[in-house]
């Protein structure tokens, strides 16, 4: 059809005709073939990466949320509890210190009686470390418990519970397994009367973090990230937006604007790590604010998002149509009026859109954090940005670095849990700019 | 946003902003630990304990590798400094004088022992290794024909006939790690001693760092702090051997196995006992100053040094700290709880 068409306007000998032109025409069809192809294999590629990585970190960490415990009959031993058995004159400090974990390691005496003592300790530890404390917190909760016999869910230790998970090969070589045939016994024998079971692991999300993987929490990491998130944005967003709005609308174009445009456009590339250096020699080093607080984390982290968040509110102002502001002073509004009253609100959703993004960012960044002291160790939960706390990301890279098996899935957990933060965050940018989206 | 509303985040923001930065010079009462990556599970796993009795609040554990933690802990005293810190070798005498000018009491405390292993993968072949034959497969420069040449052994059996065929490939800590100080304290120094080209070097610092230094030709990798990564490319790899802690060893003891060295295998009892002979003494030094203040300090020394905790059966040894005999931790308990100022390094 083309083709005669396009004979018909340049004559039968046309120059578009010959066979020479037909080949060049096919071979410009290939090569726009080619070049979708590149395209779909190239989409293909990003896409197959990105199933692969998530793929990896669901299979590795979708254990975590599933803790095993054994089920345990313990006797609330008022002997072990110091001071007087009179429950009136038994202080919370003697309820704290009393000899819980023995208590467990009575009960486990109990239930296989015929244990020697060289074994006892092996049998010990079929229990979390934590196990104790779950027995305090039992009877801190209930103090009629005290002199009963208590049937509760006990955490079992880590390497029991790799084992239950089936991360370790139980038949091979006892040397290099780190559960041994006694424990191997005692899990049968559990595993038997139906009293090792995985069950839901609450503890990951709202525990703190602890040495030892089964009692690991990521919750002082959540509330850390919040509060640095918190002053992060508090910095950020007023001085973003009002750099944005003078270099749009009020400066002069001069040297010292573009000078500064470009200062602006150059901070946004510089890595990140190089604002933890500033961090350290100024906020912590010169000013003597608190190490590992969310404080010094969050102004480090808007000093980086800073840049970013300025140019995408500029772009944001660019984008309101001149005409409006003209409208605006031609009703009588004076300069600031226009811009507050009617540009500023249409930019919003821009504007939003890109301090979510920054955050969003901001959220998943570690390397600054951790020269402020954010990679520490944190059990108490962070009260307010002076507490010392630590962020997601370090979380992650904490735990990456543990020598236990069990920490291997608690990483790829808390890897998902920040994706989710992430994913979450990147919702709502989506949302915003969907709702307030205006097209001139 | 009306700009009433707009001014008023741009207040809040200043607000939450300002008096924060003004109002951390105030005391504190949760103690600060910084220091060695090596003692860091040690020292975290105790902090635990002792929040968990309820008494004080949990100790803040920070990993800065030795050298950075002692210069952190020996800046001062007041609340923005560390109560503890944590090491993987005795603090130094310049480190101890730094201290002292600052007006810093230091109490030593010994906590256990942690040894080094050089691993293989399950499926490697069965050798022990001499520190002298370490110390040619990887120092910079080594004799050959009397003469100190740069290292030219691609293969331990070049090293030393008895060893295999296997090209040398070694995995170590970086120069940052406490674990590398202790490697070159404990392996290469040692290791050089009986070599005659060396000995005939005079000037000390000259034969010091003929000793300690290590080959740069890609044959000694440094792996970074992060040991799961070693662990990782042992076990993918027929030719890598690792260099690093014991506790570390014994966690993955399922994935790989450690050489004797002069003989001895590494194992709980050859460290404590004294025979495997590349072990080390961990240390956690306390700041007199701070006792008193920040609420808990001898507490937390006591707990570190308890039976339960470092006691031959105590948590701690679980968690791969190799204890110290029990009659010598009972004695330099009560040091400790005499806080015995260290004055001068004998």
């Amino acid at each position: 059809m083309t083709d005669m068409s396009i004979n018909a306007s340049l004559g039968a000998d046309g120059l578009h005709t010959s066979d020479a032109a037909y080949k060049r025409l096919k071979a410009r069809y290939a090569r726009e073939a080619r070049f979708k192809a590149y395209g779909l294999t190239a989409i293909g590629f990003a896409v197959l990466s990105l199933v692969f990585l998530l793929w990896t970190i669901v299979s590795n960490g979708y254990t975590a949320f599933l803790q095993t415990s054994i089920q345990m009959e313990v006797f609330i031993d008022p002997a072990r509890i110091e001071g007087d058995s009179d429950a009136e004159k038994r202080t919370e400090t003697a309820l704290r210190t009393a000899d819980w974990r023995g208590m467990v390691n009575s009960a486990l005496a109990e239930r296989f009686p015929n244990v020697p003592r060289s074994d006892r300790r092996f049998l010990n530890d079929m229990l979390s470390q934590g196990a104790g404390t779950q027995v305090r917190d039992a009877v801190l909760a209930n103090p009629s418990l005290i002199g009963q016999k208590h049937t509760l869910w006990l955490l079992a230790h880590s390497n029991i519970d790799m084992l239950h998970k089936g991360f370790i090969d139980r038949d091979g070589p006892p040397a290099q397994r780190p559960v041994n045939d006694r424990q191997l016994a005692f899990y049968d024998e559990f595993v038997k009367q139906g009293a090792l079971v995985a069950r839901a692991n609450t503890r990951f999300l709202v525990g703190a973090n602890s040495a030892s993987p089964e009692l690991a929490g990521m919750w002082v990491a959540i509330v850390g990230s919040f509060w640095t998130l918190i002053i992060c944005l508090a910095l950020a967003f007023p001085l973003g937006v009002m750099t944005a709005v003078w270099l749009e609308e009020f400066a002069p174009r001069n040297k010292w604007t573009d000078m500064i445009e470009v200062n602006i456009n150059n901070l946004a590339a510089v890595p990140s790590i190089v604002f933890g250096l500033l961090g350290l020699a100024v906020f912590l080093n010169f000013f003597g604010m608190p190490r590992s607080s969310p404080l010094s984390g969050g102004i480090v982290l808007a000093l980086m998002s800073l840049p970013v968040m300025i140019i995408a509110a500029r772009a944001s102002l660019r984008a309101v149509p001149p005409s409006i502001r003209q409208a605006a002073i031609g009703l009588g509004a004076s300069k600031l009026q226009a811009i507050t009253h009617h540009v500023l609100p249409l930019a919003m959703p821009g504007i939003l859109t890109g301090t979510i993004l920054a955050m969003a960012h901001a959220l998943g960044e570690s390397a600054p954090l951790m020269l402020v002291g954010m990679n520490a160790f944190v059990v108490d939960v962070p009260t307010g940005p002076l507490d010392a706390a630590t962020v997601l990301p370090v979380q992650v890279f904490r735990w990456a670095g543990q020598p236990e098996r069990g920490f291997v899935e608690k990483t790829s957990a808390a890897i998902m849990i920040l994706l989710v933060f992430l994913l979450f965050m990147n919702a709502i940018a989506i949302y915003l700019r969907k709702k307030f989206e205006r097209r001139w | 946003m009306t700009a009433k509303t707009f001014l008023l985040a741009a207040a809040v923001a200043a607000a939450v902003a300002l008096p924060g930065a003004a109002a951390f010079a105030q005391g504190r009462d949760q103690i600060r630990i910084v220091g060695s990556s090596t003692v860091f599970p040690f020292t975290t796993a105790v902090a635990e304990e002792f929040g968990r009795q309820g008494r004080f609040r949990t100790p803040v554990v920070e990993s800065t590798g030795t050298g950075g933690g002692m210069r952190l802990f020996c800046q001062g005293v007041g609340a923005e400094h560390p109560d503890f810190t944590n090491a993987s070798r005795r603090i130094t005498r310049g480190e101890l004088e730094t201290c002292t000018r600052n007006g810093v009491q230091v109490v030593e405390i010994s906590v256990g022992f942690d040894g080094i292993v050089v691993a293989d993968r399950l499926g490697g072949q069965n050798f022990s290794l001499t520190r002298e034959q370490i110390w040619k497969a990887l120092a910079r420069q080594v004799p050959v024909n009397g003469q100190l040449v740069n290292n030219p052994y691609r293969t331990w059996n070049q090293v030393d006939p008895a060893l295999p065929n296997r090209r040398i490939e070694v995995l170590g800590p970086p120069p940052t790690s406490g674990t590398r100080d202790s490697f070159v304290e404990l392996v290469m120094d040692v290791g050089c001693r009986n070599i005659p080209e060396i000995r005939a070097i005079t000037d000390n610092a000259a034969r010091g760092r003929a000793c300690a230094s290590i080959r740069e030709d890609g044959v000694f990798i440094e792996a970074g702090e992060n040991d799961n990564l070693i662990v990782q490319r042992l076990t993918s790899s027929a030719e890598a051997m690792g260099v690093f802690g014991f506790s570390f060893y014994d966690q993955n003891r399922d994935k790989i196995k450690s050489h004797p060295i002069e003989g001895v295998t590494a194992t709980l009892e050859t460290i404590s006992g004294g025979q495997y002979p590349v072990s080390r003494p961990l240390f956690v030094y306390l700041k007199n100053n701070h006792v008193g203040v920040i609420p808990g300090i001898m507490e937390f020394a006591a707990e570190y040094m308890s039976d339960r905790a470092a006691g031959s059966d105590g948590y701690l040894s679980d968690r791969g700290l190799v204890p110290m005999p029990d009659a010598t931790r009972r004695g330099q308990r009560t040091s400790v709880m005499n806080r015995t100022v260290l004055t001068t390094l004998n």
